[in-house]
């Protein structure tokens, strides 16, 4: 079985959406960086990292993870605000119920991605 | 895309907001079709077509009531909006606050803002016979059946009422058993309108509350002061499992997503019609 269906699958992603977007736009360390943005636009790109994360299909390469920040790491995104969504992701998870073990391995996959985010 | 015709396999709605599943648009790429179907592109199929005016109503000094009745059989579903033509050049998009199977019509409330080519024109030239020109149905705010328990919070300022009042009665009209808050707010009390029917509509309906709101510096009999969306957010604080229909001005509307999201309100939940007049 699967990492992605292990978690859960689509039904996992779906829950883990609201709480995690909702975890992320309240932190004040961090929610500046989506002021202005379309609520439900940004929820999807959410929804598809959840997915990347829970070992599901991946559709991004790192050079889509370079573009698609680069403005936000101009702006001054760094290790910091990085280190603050792997806590979300871990605690979104954690009030899923998941598993410890499974949590360690979809922190690695996000993990995965930090330097193509942060342009390093 | 979107199916005119033939089923929908319900795996290629997977991850679509429920209104556009509702209205048979699809994800083309994990579509396996079951049978034929007939489909269009998703922003084709916004045809016009000729509408005559009916009557007009003064809902309050700066909002008129446009009733239409279209020349072909025509569908949609309360709170969705469509353009109306003023001329080649010129169109604005309105809210429909009329349910087919109560109203006949269509149902338009037409804010004037000040110099708008559009409402200027409704409320100085158009009178019953008068032909216009109107779109078909568009966009995603509007009531789903399913779940009738649910509650739903809707909050509108200025002709923002107009989609609430199409939703909040079609609700009602589908049996919803959840109860059903409708905050309309105003600067002053001669803002609001469609207020006797709506106060009729909450003594014929025990889970339907009307809550009128003011948030100008005189309190206005029978209305709670301040903004509509501040009150709604004090009096129900835990939103979890809630339904949410916003409408109105841009500001109010951007904020109070994000302000019901916090308050536990699924993002897939809130329907959001944001216009500035």
């Amino acid at each position: 079985m699967s990492l992605f269906d292990e978690i859960g699958g689509e039904g996992a992603v779906n829950a883990a959406v609201d709480i995690f977007y909702r975890k992320v736009l309240k932190d004040d360390r961090i929610n500046r960086f989506f002021e202005g943005v379309d609520m439900d636009k940004q929820a999807a790109k959410q929804k598809a990292f959840l997915s990347v994360a829970f070992g599901g299909p991946n559709r991004y390469s790192g050079a889509d993870m370079r573009r698609g920040h680069a403005h936000l790491v101009a702006r001054g995104l760094n290790d910091s605000h990085f280190d603050a969504v792997m806590e979300h992701l871990g605690a979104t998870l954690k009030e899923l119920n998941v598993p410890d073990n499974l949590i360690s391995q979809a922190a690695a996959i996000a993990e995965s991605t930090r330097n193509d985010v942060l342009s390093k | 895309m979107k199916a005119s015709k033939g089923a929908v396999p319900e795996k290629s709605q997977a991850g679509l907001r429920p209104t556009l599943a509702a209205q048979n648009y699809f994800l083309a790429c994990s579509c396996v079709p079951e049978g034929d179907m007939e489909v269009t592109l998703p922003d084709s199929g916004f045809g016009t077509l000729s509408a005559t005016v009916t009557k007009t109503t003064r809902l309050n000094d700066d909002t008129l009531g446009l009733w239409l009745r279209p020349s072909r059989q025509y569908e949609y579903r309360p709170g969705q909006f469509i353009r109306l033509h003023k001329d080649e050049g010129n169109s604005r998009c309105y809210s429909l606050a009329s349910v087919p199977e109560l109203d006949g019509e269509l149902f338009l409330n037409i804010r004037r803002t000040p110099g708008g080519l559009v409402s200027n024109w409704v409320h100085e030239s158009l009178g019953a016979g008068d032909q216009v020109e109107i779109s078909e149905a568009m966009g995603q705010c509007f009531y789903l059946p399913g779940s009738p328990e649910k509650n739903m919070l809707l909050v509108g300022t200025g002709s923002g009422l107009s989609p609430l009042y199409g939703i909040a009665r079609d609700a009602l009209l589908m049996g919803h058993l959840g109860e059903i808050h409708l905050y309309h707010g105003s600067r002053h009390r001669g803002g609001l309108y469609l207020e006797a029917e709506l106060a009729q509509l909450m003594s014929r309906h025990k889970n339907f509350s009307y809550v009128p709101c003011t948030s100008g510096d005189e309190p206005a009999a029978g209305c709670l002061p301040g903004r509509a969306l501040d009150l709604a957010l004090a009096r129900h604080q835990d939103l979890g499992g809630w339904r949410v229909y916003l409408c109105g001005n841009p500001d109010m509307v951007n904020s109070a997503k994000r302000k019901t999201f916090f308050a536990g309100a699924s993002l897939k939940d809130i329907h959001a019609d944001p216009f500035g007049f």
